[in-house]
């Protein structure tokens, strides 16, 4: 898969632009603050429908202008499928897939598969577990969008629990005399269903994600000891077929009843669990440098992409600001990692930075403007 | 903010479902501009609808008369109950003829976010009618989502004790369309749950 072309209107810093694309690397160039960023960003939003930096859509409109439109043309097994995004803040997005408008904007994921590095990325690292859980269940989505679905259920039945115990906790703290939990045993049941599908989904994950993590790390770190993870979770996740885990989900709901009435919110399932990053014996958070943490969220990063390439996905590789991080060794080393995407897209200040593999064709951006160079 | 009456309208249809502030303000002065008898036929809509349509004492279904048409009728069986959220999905399970059972309507589902509890549905008045035994199959058939799924098996745990065959309408792929066209979230969890044939 590959894109072959980008026209970005009052995108950014973009009023309008048009780039076209070939497979194999792309090294966008330019001084920092030029735009290079909002390039990958923008297809990264065709790809998730998210931007990396900003949770809302106003950032993403050319400030003065009232919406943005990305149009995409992505080549996959030879055929050309156009995507193009209207983005509107306060308004749902309007997409239109192969020219025609689709129903709802979510329609055109899976259309492009991206995945993107970009230096945000340290905060998969150093950041709350959330950031943790989010890469997993990202990337759960990317080779199965059935737990989308799985996901938003599970969120539901965990918002409607939450609201059965803090109305419980809100009645007892007034004086208001106690509330029906009669009911919590019927949410334990589907939050145990929901939470051992998803949880089974994600020890999957982590098991496959391993090997790749250790070897890329390997490749980019400066090369003392080796990066491993670990799912966390308050739940024992052995044996990891999905019934015992439902039924691990289940006892530990049992035990932590008195406490999650106490506090009045849910304190057992996925949503509390954690990913454990390692660097030889000592975790990642709070032991790494700050070049060993980048070097585990690039880490991070290439497994997911090296995971969905194993898999028969190819997708479009982006590294954002990554050379300039690195010794040439490690340029180097990297190079050989990615040098066979199918599709790379590289961002840097310096060209030189980019070791001679990986410099394919090259594109000067400047300020609101890219040209083939 | 407006004053006094038309701000009160625009209030009350703001809290009407599906109807935002915009639309409630807009519905408003349409209505204040609008021919005074086409206003009146409105209003009395509006109260007759509260004055003459109620609900049925047996199944909670809407109904012209202390008890609704479906209960009234003889045809229908007695040993087959088939429980809803809404007096609209009786509508729904009617279009289908494939049931001849009767209905009972719950008047919702469990739902925390909302403050709806088992006390807030016709759930007592379902025991009720379950205990003289004469009902032999109870089909759930809530709607497939959170709320939908709770309530059915609360009211599953609830009735179990009884012995009663409790059953639950399948959920997969929308029927009359084709497979291709079903978005992959959908096709991908009707193919989790395939069952043998
Ligand atoms: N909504 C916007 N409207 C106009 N300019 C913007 C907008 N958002 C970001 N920019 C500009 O884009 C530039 C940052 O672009 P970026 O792609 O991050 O740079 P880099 O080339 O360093 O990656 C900044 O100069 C910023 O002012
Ligand atoms: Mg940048
Ligand atoms: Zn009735």
């Amino acid at each position: 898969m590959y894109v072959r072309r980008l026209e970005l209107v009052d995108f950014r810093s973009y009023p309008r632009c048009v780039v076209e694309f070939e497979p194999g690397c792309s090294v966008l160039v330019g001084p920092n603050g030029v735009g290079k960023t909002n390039l990958v960003e923008a297809l990264g939003y065709v790809s998730t429908l998210d931007s990396h930096r900003v949770a809302t859509d106003a950032p993403l409109v050319r400030a003065g202008a009232t919406s943005a439109v990305i149009r995409s043309e992505i080549v996959h097994e030879h055929r050309s499928l156009s995507v193009e995004l209207a983005i509107e803040p306060g308004k749902a997005n309007r997409a239109r897939l192969g020219g025609s408008p689709v129903r709802r904007a979510r329609d055109v994921l899976g259309a492009l598969r991206m995945v993107l590095f970009a230096p945000e990325d340290l905060a998969l690292v150093r950041g709350d577990p959330a950031e943790r859980r989010n890469y997993l269940d990202h990337l759960l989505v990317a080779r199965q969008p059935r737990y989308a679905g799985v996901r938003a259920d599970y969120e539901r039945v965990l918002k409607q629990r939450n609201a059965l115990l803090r109305t419980a906790y809100l009645a007892r703290k007034t004086g208001a005399g106690t509330r029906d939990l009669s009911t919590l045993d019927v949410w334990d049941v589907h939050l145990a269903s929901h939470g051992a599908e998803l949880l089974a989904a994600r020890l999957e994950l982590c098991a496959a994600l391993g090997p790749h993590i250790a070897k890329a790390y390997d490749a980019v770190a400066a090369g003392r000891g080796r990066a491993g993870i670990a799912y966390r979770s308050r739940v024992p996740i052995e044996p990891a077929d999905r019934e015992s885990l439902s039924a691990a989900l289940s006892a530990a709901l049992v035990e932590s009843r008195p406490s999650e009435v106490e506090r009045g919110m849910t304190l057992v399932g996925p949503h509390r669990d954690d990913l454990l990053l390692t660097l030889g014996e000592l975790p990642a958070k709070g032991y790494a440098s700050h070049g060993e943490s980048w070097s585990m969220a690039l880490a991070l990063r290439l497994a997911a992409y090296e995971l969905l390439r194993t898999e028969g996905i190819e997708p479009v590789l982006a590294l954002d600001d990554v050379f300039a991080e690195l010794d040439a060794g490690r340029r180097e080393r990297l190079a050989e990692l990615v040098g066979s995407a199918g599709q790379l897209l590289i961002t840097c200040a310096v060209a030189e930075d980019v070791p001679a593999a990986l410099r394919g064709a090259r594109y000067e951006v400047s300020e609101g403007e890219v040209h083939r160079a | 903010m407006y004053e006094g009456a038309i701000q009160d309208l625009i209030d009350e249809l703001g809290r009407l479902p599906g109807v935002g502030p915009k639309s409630a303000q807009r519905i408003a002065f349409h209505i204040l501009s609008a021919d005074p008898t086409d206003v009146k036929r409105l209003a009395v809509a509006l109260q007759r609808v509260k004055e003459q349509v109620r609900f049925c004492t047996t199944c909670f279904n809407v109904a012209e008369a202390e008890q609704c048409r479906i209960c009234r009728d003889p045809r229908r069986h007695d040993d087959v109950l088939c429980v809803v959220e809404e007096p609209k999905d009786v509508v729904a399970v009617e279009r289908t003829g494939e049931f001849r059972g009767r209905y009972h309507v719950l008047g919702g589902a469990i739902n925390p976010l909302e403050g709806i509890g088992p006390d807030h549905l016709k759930i007592r008045e379902l025991m009720a009618r379950l205990a003289d035994g004469s009902v032999k199959e109870l089909i759930l058939a809530t709607d497939p989502n959170t709320e939908g799924e709770a309530t059915a098996t609360y009211l599953a745990l609830l009735v179990k004790p009884m012995g009663l065959a409790v059953t639950r309408l399948a959920s997969g792929l929308p029927v009359g369309g084709d497979l291709e066209y079903a978005d992959e979230i959908t096709l991908g969890r009707a193919f989790e749950g395939r069952r043998a044939i």
